[in-house]
């Protein structure tokens, strides 16, 4: 079976070679490479696991003398009482809607840059795109002083505005789009043009449904950033009722007292948003990851 | 020239402006002026309260005798040297066990690995404090069972920043997995083919074949690794605060420490101007590397 699957391959590649037969040694070698993989995967899911395992644990089996892997009961209800010792509805919102909204207005924005830097001649577009580009290394730590007074002086500390809006400067993003807008053929364009059609018509009508995959990898992993994001909320926001999920979980931990199932079943309702993104996604995911390297 | 072609010459000539202003605006406004403060601010004394006083280079003399200064470059990169061969190695082997044909379960097996990636720190640093508590946690069980006493790594000075690497290390292998499977792809099959007519084994295959085969995604890789282990914040500020002591205390972390922990704003920025310059460094070795591939 081994041989003819080899076999088919090779004719797959369009080539006439002869099949080499692995036979034993080949069945053998690829069994034990299947068990060094699920003993590794399994090694990998462990955190997990400790985590769902320590949510659904009772108070007392917690601190048990005796640490166990698996509870002997499940206390689902962990997750209802964590959820009412502290407001994390709330901050699952808050992170919702930073989230949603600097996803939606960064991809706008960068798209909208990224065609104007990829189509256009106008003065000053080199100078203007390597000064964004030679942002594309620069950590938030050096930025947040200056950023936190512009910040108070703007009235923006612990507003959604102040979470969302600096944030769409995404050095990344901008330079993704327009690399991916240059590949679309300006004839296209100019015959939009002399069709009579307006500049941002153009954008809306010819360039975006040209572009939906970068559109994908874009939303995917500006969502990814801004739910994962600590940093920026850190900074931002000290008024608990504007507190992200991140930043919720910090604050928790950081408390003199900390109730480690309720913690750990919040940990896990912030992970399952971006699991399920990442589970429906992978393939825009990893291609992303691939093409840009971001993340 | 006809008024419809006059508008449409002069629309061309205004739209790319309009598209790019709000982007540049924002830009401008929180990230470009904020660095060029960052240096201003970083010659003044600045208390969180008062007003900034002009000190010149005063801050630069005090960070060059501050020994946790020199304490969080050395912890940087003590972090980096800790995590970027291990994550870049161990990306790669895995990604050639996944790479063999016909393994059952592959793609079960590639969402595993990656899914710490999409985990975030802080999320991952509550968890790995959590397997790490001396007491109760996953750490205690494997004690236990080897029968020794149990240590408490992330307040033991020498066992603090291990912990926040081997911790890394399940966030970050999934990434270069993922990176060296795409870049394995790449590797043409024949090579292989002809080094086992040749009777080499899959050691040899492994070292003379795919290493030197993969060297620009080994290069991309260790690249986006090390930036990582530059910029990393999340994880420290979860898990251990800098500490014990400073045992953990890296760059980026100083800096937010003084600015909003201490309130020290002007200091904060000199230490920032430091960091700025060794990015600024940083990248120009990468784009030399880049140029090299």
């Amino acid at each position: 079976m081994m041989e003819k699957s080899e076999a088919l391959q090779y004719k797959e590649n369009g080539k006439t070679r002869k099949s080499i037969s692995y036979g034993k040694s080949g069945l053998i070698k690829k069994s034990i490479i299947f068990i060094i993989l699920s003993i590794v995967s399994f090694i990998f899911l462990i955190p997990f696991i400790w985590m769902l395992s320590t949510a659904l644990k009772s108070p007392s089996e917690l601190v048990a003398s005796t640490t166990s892997f698996i509870p002997d009961e499940l206390v689902w209800s962990n997750f209802l009482d964590a959820l009412n010792a502290a407001p994390f509805l709330g901050y699952l919102g808050n992170s919702l809607i930073v989230s949603v909204s600097a996803v939606i207005l960064a991809v706008f924005l960068n798209c909208l840059a990224g065609f104007a830097f990829a189509k256009y001649n106008f003065k000053g577009r080199d100078v203007l795109f390597i000064i964004v580009l030679c942002t594309l290394m620069i950590p938030v730590q050096i930025t947040m002083i200056p950023n936190f007074y512009i910040l108070k002086q703007l009235d923006w500390l612990n507003t959604y505005a102040g979470l969302v809006i600096p944030r769409t400067a995404e050095a990344f993003g901008l330079f993704l789009a327009r690399q991916y807008i240059l590949s679309i053929p300006n004839s296209l364009i100019e015959a939009a043009r002399i069709d009579g059609a307006g500049e941002f018509k153009i954008f809306y009508k010819l360039i975006l449904p040209n572009i939906k995959p970068l559109i994908g990898v874009l939303i995917i992993f500006n969502f990814m950033w801004r739910w994962n994001e600590l940093i920026w909320p850190l900074i931002v926001v000290s008024d608990e009722r504007m507190y992200t999920v991140q930043l919720g979980l910090a604050m928790l931990k950081g408390e003199h007292y900390v109730d480690w199932t309720q913690l750990m079943a919040l940990t896990t309702m912030s992970i399952i948003p971006i699991m399920l993104v990442f589970l429906f996604f992978q393939r825009y995911f990893i291609k992303g990851l691939v093409t840009s390297g971001m993340k | 020239m006809s008024f419809k072609n006059f508008t449409q010459k002069n629309s061309h000539k205004i739209a790319p402006y309009i598209f790019i202003a709000p982007n540049i605006i924002v830009f401008m406004v929180f990230m470009i002026i904020p660095i060029l403060f960052t240096f201003y601010i970083g010659m003044t004394e600045w208390s969180i309260l008062g007003t900034p006083e002009f000190t010149g280079l005063n801050n630069y003399e005090r960070m060059f005798s501050d020994p946790v200064f020199w304490r969080s470059l050395v912890n940087t990169f003590y972090y980096t040297a800790g995590t970027v061969p291990f994550s870049v190695f161990l990306g790669l082997l895995g990604a050639v066990l996944l790479n063999q044909k016909k393994i059952p379960f592959r793609p079960f097996f590639r969402a595993v690995f990656f899914a710490p990636v999409v985990v975030s720190m802080v999320a991952a640093g509550l968890i790995w404090t959590w397997i790490f508590n001396p007491n109760y946690g996953l750490a205690n069980i494997i004690y236990s069972y080897f029968n020794v006493e149990s240590v408490n790594w992330l307040s033991t000075p020498e066992l603090a920043m291990p912990a926040l690497i081997l911790t890394t290390l399940w966030l970050r292998i999934g990434y270069s997995l993922v990176i060296y499977l795409a870049g394995l792809q790449a590797v043409p099959g024949e090579l292989y083919e002809a080094a086992e007519i040749d009777g080499a084994n899959t050691w040899q295959k492994f070292w003379k074949i795919t290493i030197p085969m993969v060297k620009p995604t080994t290069t991309f890789v260790a690249i986006m690794e090390v930036i990582h282990g530059f910029m990393v914040f999340d994880l420290i500020y979860v898990m251990t605060n800098g500490g014990p002591g400073f045992s953990t205390t890296v760059i980026v972390q100083y800096i937010y420490q003084k600015a909003f922990t201490e309130g020290e704003m002007g200091y904060a920025s000199t230490l920032a101007t430091a960091f700025f310059f060794i990015i600024l460094l940083l990248t120009l070795i990468q784009l030399r590397m880049g140029r090299e591939k």
